[in-house]
Formats: C-alpha cells, sequence, structure tokens
C-alpha cells in the first residue's frame, strides 16, 4: 500500500468516523460540526474521483454555505424555551430496520455491479479518452450546462431565485408594525 | 493539470524550474509519493509558515507606526532601534502567558477553534504563484479553491465564538460569519468578471496572459499557440501590446470596468478579514474584542497570525486578479520597433535601458532565477501595497453600523459587480 492509498483510507475513515458521531452523539452542536469533517472528508473523496471541481464545489456549497446555516440556525435557537435542545432518539427499531435494509441493497448492488460491462466506460476507453490527471475538467463542464443541462441550470437558477425573493419579503418587515416598534 | 495528483507533483512545485534539485527529490512519478514528495511538502510548509510569521511579526509593527504617524504620535519606540523590536518582544511575551481556558468554556471547541481558522487561511497559500516557479500547486482550478478554502476559516470563528461560552465572542462572531459569507458574494462576482476576462481559474496561467512572457506559458496538454494582447484587449483595434508589456497588460487595462471590479473586491476584502471600517465583530466599545476575547496566550498568537495572514492573502489575491501578478509594471517603451522575448535575452542590461525596454529590465524570463526573484518581488510590493492600504483605512474612516454594512454590501457592491460580470461578458466577445 502507498501513501496515496493510506491518505485515501484517512479520509475514508474520517468520513465515516465523523458520520457516526454525527449519529449518535446527543450534543447537537457537536453533529453539526462534526458535519464539517464528514463535508470535508467528501470533497477529499471527489479529489480522488478526479473530480477537482466538484469536490472544491463541495466545499464552498456545503461547508461554506449549508453548514454555517445550519449552525446559525442552532445557534439562534438554542434554549429559546429555558430547555436546551438535544436529540432524542426515537422510532429506534423502524429506523434500525429501514438503515440495515438500505445498506444491504447498496451491498448486494456493488457486489452485483459489472463495472468493466458498462458501455460507455468500455467506449471511452476504447477511444483513449479517460481523464487525464492533466486535462481540466471546467471547460467540459461549462459547455455541457450551457447545452445539454440548460433547462436544469435556469430551473435551479430560477428556484434559487424565488427563494432568494422569498427570503427578502419574509425578512422584511411591513410599514405598519415598523412604525409602532420605533 | 487536475487537482491532486498535481497537488503531488507541485506541492514542491517550489523546485520546479531547477531540475537539479528536482531531479534530487525525485518527482519522476506524480502520484508516487515517495520520500522526495515529503522532504518538498516540509520544506514548502516551513517556507510558508516562517514567511507568515515574519511577515505578520513586520505587519504589526507596521501598523502601529503608521498609526502613530497618522495620529501625531511616536508609536513603539523603547525596544530596538525605533522599536523594531517590539513586535518580536510582544509576541515572545504572548508565547510565556498561561494557556487559560475559562471553566465554562467548551474546550473541544475552544481549542479547535484557533487552529481551523489558521489552517483554512494557511491552506489557501498552497496554490498562490510567488514567481513562474516559486508555487506551492499550480492547479487548474487555483482561483476556485483558495475562494473554497478561505471561506472556511467561518467555522473556526463560529467554533471559537461558541466554545468561549462568552455572549461577547458569541455575538462577534455571528456578526463576523454574517458580514463574511455576505461580502463573499460581491467579492466572488468582482474575480468571476476578470476569470470570464481570462477564461481560466488557473492562478499561473491568470499571471501570464497579463505581461510579456504571455507565450512562454506552455499549456500541459502541450497545444501551443501565438498569443496577442491587445490595447483594452480589444482586437478591433488592432494595437498589439504583447511585447510592451507592464501595466498596459494588466486585466484592468485589458478590461477597463475590472477597475470597479478591483475596488469592489478590495472593499469586500476589507469586511472579509474584518478591517476597518468593517470592523463591527470585534467593536471594542460593544464586544471587548469579538470571537477571541476569551484566548489567550499561543492561541490568540495563532489567530493574530491567521488575521494578518488573511490580509496578505486577500491582498496577493487581488494582485494576481487585476494587477498583473508577479509581472512588473513598468511597459517596453519602444514603439518604433518590436522586440521578442528571444530577442531580449541577447541584450544587454544597458542596451535594453538605452531602448527603454523597462519590462524586460525589470524582470528576468521565466525559469530563470532573475526572473523568479523579480517576480517575487513584484507581486510581494503589489500585496503590501494593499496591506498597507488596509492599515492606511483602519485608521482614517469609523466603523460602519450593521445596516450601513448591509447596504453597502447588497445594494451598492452586489448590483456593481453584477455590472461588471455583464460588462465582461459583453467585452470578451470583442476580445476574439
Amino acid at each position: 500500500m502507498n501513501l496515496t492509498q493510506l491518505l485515501f483510507y484517512c479520509f475514508a475513515a474520517v468520513v465515516i468516523g465523523s458520520a457516526i458521531f454525527v449519529v449518535t452523539t446527543k450534543n447537537i452542536i457537536y453533529a453539526a460540526f462534526a458535519l464539517f469533517s464528514t463535508f470535508f472528508g467528501v470533497a477529499a473523496l471527489y479529489v480522488y474521483a478526479r473530480a477537482d471541481f466538484i469536490a472544491v464545489a463541495q466545499l464552498i456549497v456545503y461547508v461554506g454555505g449549508i453548514l454555517v446555516l445550519l449552525i446559525f440556525g442552532v445557534m439562534l435557537t438554542n434554549k429559546v424555551s429555558g430547555q436546551k435542545i438535544q436529540t432524542q432518539e426515537r422510532n429506534k427499531i423502524a429506523g434500525f430496520i429501514i438503515s440495515l435494509a438500505i445498506f444491504l441493497i447498496l451491498l448486494v448492488t456493488i457486489q452485483k455491479a459489472n463495472f468493466s460491462g458498462i458501455s460507455w466506460i468500455n467506449e471511452i476507453k476504447l477511444k483513449g479518452q479517460e481523464l487525464d490527471p492533466s486535462t481540466s475538467t471546467i471547460h467540459a463542464i461549462g459547455i455541457k450546462t450551457m447545452t445539454d443541462y440548460i433547462i436544469p441550470f435556469e430551473i435551479t437558477g430560477v428556484l434559487l431565485m424565488m427563494a432568494l425573493l422569498g427570503a427578502a419579503y419574509m425578512a422584511r418587515r411591513d410599514s405598519g408594525t415598523e412604525k409602532k416598534s420605533d | 493539470m487536475s487537482f491532486f495528483p498535481n497537488i503531488l507533483h507541485q506541492l514542491s512545485g517550489i523546485t520546479g524550474g531547477y531540475p537539479g534539485f528536482h531531479k534530487f527529490l525525485e518527482f519522476d512519478s506524480p502520484i508516487g509519493l515517495g520520500l522526495g514528495f515529503i522532504i518538498a511538502t516540509v520544506i514548502a510548509v516551513v517556507i510558508f509558515v516562517g514567511f507568515t510569521a515574519v511577515y505578520a511579526l513586520t505587519a504589526v509593527y507596521v501598523e502601529r507606526k503608521v498609526s502613530a504617524f497618522m495620529q501625531d504620535r511616536l508609536g513603539p519606540m523603547e525596544v530596538g532601534y525605533k522599536g523594531t523590536g517590539q513586535t518580536a518582544a510582544d509576541i515572545l511575551k504572548l508565547l510565556q502567558k498561561e494557556d487559560i481556558i475559562p471553566a465554562a468554556a467548551d474546550k473541544w471547541l475552544f481549542t479547535l477553534g484557533p487552529i481551523i481558522i489558521f489552517t483554512a487561511v494557511f491552506a489557501g497559500y498552497a496554490a498562490l504563484p510567488f514567481s513562474t516557479d516559486f508555487i506551492g500547486s499550480s492547479i487548474n482550478i487555483g482561483l476556485f479553491y483558495i475562494l473554497g478554502i478561505v471561506a472556511i476559516d467561518v467555522i473556526g470563528l463560529l467554533m471559537a465564538g461558541w466554545g468561549s461560552n462568552n455572549k461577547y465572542a458569541l455575538f462577534g462572531s455571528i456578526r463576523s460569519v454574517a458580514q463574511i459569507i455576505s461580502y463573499e458574494i460581491p467579492a466572488s462576482l468582482a474575480i468571476l468578471s476578470a476569470v470570464m476576462i481570462c477564461q481560466t481559474l488557473d492562478l499561473q496561467q491568470i499571471c501570464y496572459q497579463q505581461g510579456i512572457w504571455y507565450n512562454e506559458y506552455w499549456t500541459s496538454s502541450g497545444d501551443y499557440r501565438e498569443q496577442s494582447n491587445y490595447l483594452f484587449g480589444l482586437k478591433g483595434l488592432g494595437i498589439n501590446v504583447t511585447h510592451i508589456g507592464g501595466i498596459i497588460t494588466w486585466n484592468i487595462f485589458r478590461f477597463p470596468l475590472l477597475l470597479l471590479a478591483y475596488i469592489i473586491y478590495f472593499i469586500a476584502s476589507l469586511a472579509e478579514c474584518n478591517r476597518a471600517p468593517f470592523d463591527i465583530p470585534e467593536a471594542e466599545s460593544e464586544l471587548v474584542a469579538g470571537f477571541h476575547v476569551e484566548y489567550t496566550g499561543f492561541k490568540f498568537a495563532v489567530i493574530f497570525l491567521a488575521e494578518y495572514a488573511m490580509m496578505f492573502i486577500v491582498g496577493l489575491i487581488a494582485a494576481i486578479v487585476f494587477l498583473g501578478g508577479w509581472n512588473t509594471p513598468l511597459p517596453n517603451l519602444s514603439f518604433s520597433q518590436v522586440i521578442t522575448p528571444e530577442h531580449a535575452s541577447q541584450l544587454s542590461n544597458w542596451e535594453l535601458l538605452k531602448s527603454f525596454q523597462f519590462g524586460y529590465l525589470t524582470s528576468g524570463a521565466p525559469g530563470t532565477w532573475a526572473g523568479n526573484l523579480w517576480g517575487c518581488f513584484w507581486i510581494l510590493s503589489k500585496a503590501v501595497g494593499a496591506i498597507f492600504i488596509h492599515i492606511w483605512i483602519r485608521w482614517t474612516l469609523p466603523r460602519l453600523r450593521v445596516d450601513q454594512l448591509m447596504y453597502l454590501c447588497w445594494k451598492v457592491l452586489v448590483p456593481a459587480a453584477f455590472l461588471c460580470v455583464l460588462g465582461a461578458g459583453i467585452w470578451r466577445l470583442w476580445m476574439v
């Protein structure tokens, strides 16, 4: 095992370990910060899959955006009614059965999957178009987003715009209450 | 150049230009994480940590002296000549202090906070080109990586603020994070407009594009074609300025609206560093000292170091993206004859001076010692200039109120940045 593989297993261990911690800890703020390690480890695994752009996007979107929002939510609502917010264990048996089932489905699927039989992988191998470590993926991503995947891309944009406008509308005090509070 | 194998190969990229040293460390296999890789990584880390520490010491001294000058005082005068040893003495004092963890604080988060803040900022240095060869890792998404990795420092701020279990610290960190994530939007948009002009996220390529060595950059795939810079980036004008270089080929000249983008980025970067006039997270009169109020000794020193390192990193990003990177600001001023880099390498300095080739005179060819030293000199000068303006502003402008802060971000800077992006899109069509 060379150092590259060793690093891979380190990152994998970080992802799994912190994910288990997120699930088991009762302190919700610890869970949020442990989620940081999970996201970070997943970004590292993306790098191993030669998806460098996705890796950094993972950092920006999940760590810089979603996680910060999550922690803000916890911080601003903690001890609201004099009671600490803690995670509780509920539906233990049902949860265990469902997660075990999903785990088994994934395990069997991955075991049975024949990766060398997938046609598009073989096609790329035949053409010699495998991703070289030195090829830039951003040009391909940009062109694909603007051609083949333009509709999902635009719909996402509209959706985010709606969310932004909605948030701005809700955050805005209407003029009546403003006069009273002032 | 993809991300990871390149890090392995280039994290030691400081040795990239010198074949002898390169061979000594044996980087033949990009994936092979051998002893050479580890040695080179250690060297790179030691250089950057040492450099950051020395820079922070100097910057603190300069900050105190500049503020003293602006307020008509003397500033530190006791330790060493004109107080030059003051910050070193301060750091020595700081390191000897007892490391206090408040009884009510969350031990784990309190300790992890400064570590994450420093690591996040310091990781940004991995992809910054200081000269043609002196670069940690010349990854092809370098700019994106730096923006992403530096943004992680907000997690550290939240940890520090929450872990301190102190209302001032918590308020400070919430204010700080809210401010940083808001101002990231105009900053990123400003950078995006420059990226649209350059058509790349590779910081080294962005640097090469903005100077006389444009055609010295060989892409990894080896496809080479003659590149040209035109005046204001407009091919229609027909004035080829590739061999004139200097400030004429900087991004702010290639697309003049980028000057506005630079100002937007500069203002936003002030807010991201929590510097005045955007220092409400630290507002002494309201919050004592913000999120680091409970920190002492070494942990405080680390936070302090990260703060100054952050100032430096935003200065460097601005220099690379807008102000020509490690390229010289002086243009070649011989309009009668075009002197190519090959021709210039055969001329003596005196001949270059006689024919007003200031660009060639003040920058060496890529890959040579002269080229690297000039490159470091110019990029550090540009960054230090930006830091000086940071300091200048801090001691000149009063602090903004929180509503003014948000007004400036969302109603002034964001629309202006969108204007830059739109303009860059149109301009790019005229550039080709």
